[in-house]
């Protein structure tokens, strides 16, 4: 990824797991990332220096075959969870809007940011 | 039915066999994303926002109740339980996971299907009447020109990475319930008005997507033998000459709009002529052979009319309703074909779960010879129903949620998945076809408003064919939030015509008041038992622009919060 293309900071990083499809974000300290299922645990990346080391993670990781289409996201943290700025990568943080009873909405507990009605039409 | 013969079986078992060692290489991780996408999309693995998804084909929309039964199976064991039958008559899971779908496709396999040529710079699943081989004004059943061309076109070398993905669509019927304008090529079965001999209109360069374009007349009339040499000659010139540096500019439509239709028809003819038309034209035999497979079925003889029907009709205003819209008559005395409304008021159109799939695949075989149609416009048919049994049929639908009577109405919405589930979607579209289902639903206000076909596409790739509706509704996205452009006057018959923005985008929420306006002008302008296209088409776009203008933001709520 091009550092001109980086969205915005803050950012998060996302991809899709690769047996499975399911949407997942780089979790845990900078020099130990790995992959959450939970959108609440991204790691920020708050300054240049982290978000060039989700860079390099989502580089790696795409370079091992465990995830695809991995990119940086913009996001807003709210009540202390990365809540991306925009809706459609909101949808694909949640699950469909139109079935709650699919995708992270009914697998997680997620944090109230990413389930309040407004989320998806802010 | 057709059935598979002992090459089509061996090849579809050594197709899925192939994308078992493919899936296992790329478990393993020696094979890229960027080696294994072409490779699954050839198989009909997408990968969306939440998931992966698998398109399988359904060709020319029919199944069998067996076929039917095992889709429920599949949606079960490998899904969430539910699948979306699309606009080419596909049957889409969103869910499955890629180590999973080697095992769906051989359980595909096991009852003759695959999701072989569902995506990629190919011919696409080839599309027919849903009502083939039971309309009235039938000239001739078109599906065993569509297995002809599915055969033919399964896997051709010569047409296996085309500029771009190429869509045929076959009607044997007066009235077009295929859309074969808005196709690659559109072929129209039709008899020579001097000989009586069977033929073909072959019509090439319609399409949707963000260059909307009706398909042109080529060729006024060909002989039913020479179809695959003509087709061959017409994919010869688009594969040659379309262009394959823009992928926008890249459809069979661009060519023929760019260097105009007489010329595109001189190329075809050209090398038409010059092909060897009997070693690419398919042998009498076979396409005899084919054709058996699609030969009446054996009914009844029957009276015209059935008494314990009419009873039925009489005694219950629901059930009276529901024949109106959604039965349609029958070739044979004493039957019908009905319409399974996968549009119940508020709900994803298109989606079906497993149970229901069951359901249908019962009825099939109690009542319509094991046989079910799949339609472009999201809903299934039993084409083979006698009259006598309708109301037991109705009833039964009517206990699994399938017997909503809008067949055709303008709460029988054609949507894409739109954002919900798309990775290319802009906006969403199911949402949208949802608050619009709920304004609309008394079924007393849609009868009053009678014919209306609203689509509705999530980006500008048009799935939901948006163009051709008569209201369309296309879901954008603009300064970062959902936006949706309305076209009026779209058609999707014999009188295809491609829509005309009536004014701005406008919000999720302001959509049902727009549509409500527009609606209202039509029942104030129409004349007599004119239909809403009729006005339409007589009063043209201004007073709809005027009542358009005035749409406000008041009144939403009850929107606001089904979209939200």
């Amino acid at each position: 990824m091009a550092a001109a293309k980086r969205p915005a900071l803050p950012v998060i990083l996302l991809a899709n797991d690769l047996l499975d499809g399911d949407v997942v974000f780089a979790t845990g300290p900078v020099d130990g990332l790995h992959w959450s299922r939970d959108p609440g645990a991204a790691l920020v990346g708050g300054d240049e220096a982290t978000a060039e080391r989700l860079e390099a993670f989502a580089a790696a990781e795409l370079g091992r075959q465990q995830v695809v289409d991995a990119y940086l996201v913009d996001v807003a943290v709210e009540d202390g969870v990365p809540v991306p700025r925009h809706y459609r990568e909101r949808m694909k943080t949640t699950g469909p809007s139109i079935r709650r009873d699919l995708g992270k909405q009914a697998e997680l507990p997620l944090a109230e940011a990413f389930t309040n009605p407004a989320f998806l039409r802010a | 039915m057709y059935r598979y013969d002992e090459f089509d079986e061996r090849f579809v078992r050594e197709r899925v066999a192939q994308f078992r060692d493919q899936v296992a290489r790329r478990l393993s991780g020696s094979l890229t994303e960027d080696e294994f996408k072409p490779l699954r999309l050839k198989n009909g693995v997408y990968l969306q926002l939440h998931a992966y998804m698998l398109r399988i084909a359904v060709p020319y929309g029919t199944l069998s109740s067996r076929q039917m039964r095992q889709l429920a199976l599949i949606g079960e064991r490998y899904d969430r339980g539910y699948g979306h039958f699309t606009t080419r008559t596909n049957l889409q899971f969103n869910w499955p996971k890629l180590r999973d779908i080697p095992d769906i496709l051989d359980l595909l396999a096991d009852v003759e299907m695959h999701a072989i040529q569902t995506s990629g710079n190919c011919i696409r699943n080839v599309t027919a009447d849903h009502f083939a081989g039971v309309a009235r004004d039938e000239i001739e059943d078109p599906r065993p020109t569509a297995e002809l061309i599915r055969q033919w076109s399964s896997l051709h070398p010569e047409f296996d990475y085309l500029p771009r993905k190429f869509k045929i669509a076959v009607t044997g019927a007066a009235h077009d319930r295929a859309v074969i304008k808005a196709h690659d090529i559109g072929l129209r079965i039709l008899r020579h008005p001097q000989t009586g001999d069977i033929g073909y209109e072959v019509i090439v360069g319609g399409g949707l997507g963000r260059t909307p374009m009706i398909g042109k007349v080529v060729r006024d009339f060909l002989p039913k033998a020479d179809l695959l040499a003509y087709l061959e000659a017409i994919m010869r010139v688009y594969n040659l000459e379309g262009r394959r540096d823009n992928k926008y500019k890249a459809r069979v439509k661009i060519l023929v709009h760019e260097i105009g239709t007489e010329e595109f028809s001189r190329r075809v003819e050209e090398e038409f002529a010059r092909l060897d038309g009997p070693s690419v034209n398919a042998d009498p035999a076979e396409v005899a052979r084919i054709a058996a497979y699609f030969a009446a079925p054996s009914y009844e003889t029957l009276p015209a009319g059935d008494h314990g029907f009419e009873t039925a009709k009489a005694a219950s205003p629901a059930f009276a309703r529901w024949v109106e819209t959604n039965v349609t008559d029958h070739r044979q005395p004493g039957y019908a074909a009905l319409t399974i409304s996968l549009k119940p008021i508020g709900a994803p159109p298109g989606d079906a779960t497993s149970e229901q799939m069951r359901v249908v695949a019962d009825l099939a075989d109690a009542y319509s010879l094991s046989e079910i149609r799949v339609t472009h416009a999201q809903n299934l048919v039993l084409p083979h129903v006698k009259l006598s049994d309708l109301f037991a049929v109705w009833q039964r639908l009517g206990e699994a949620e399938l017997a909503t009577a809008n067949a055709g109405l303008i709460t029988d919405i054609i949507a894409c998945p739109g954002l919900d589930y798309c990775a290319l979607a802009t906006a969403r579209s199911i949402p949208i076809a949802q608050a619009i289902a709920r304004r609309f639903a008394d079924p007393v206000r849609q009868k009053e408003i009678g014919v209306l076909n609203i689509k509705i596409s999530g980006c500008i790739n048009a799935c939901g064919h948006h163009h051709v509706g008569h209201i369309g509704i296309l879901g954008l996205e603009k300064r970062g939030i959902e936006s949706y452009q309305i076209t009026l006057g779209g058609d999707a018959t014999e009188n295809a015509a491609i829509g005309e923005i009536l004014g701005p985008g406008l919000a999720a929420e302001d959509v049902p008041d727009a549509i409500e306006r527009i609606v209202g002008v039509y029942l104030a302008q129409r004349e007599a038992d004119e239909s809403f296209i009729e006005t339409t088409r007589r009063i043209g776009l201004a007073p709809f622009k005027a009542a358009f203008q005035g749409a406000s933001r008041q009144d939403s709520s009850e929107v606001s919060h089904a979209v939200a």
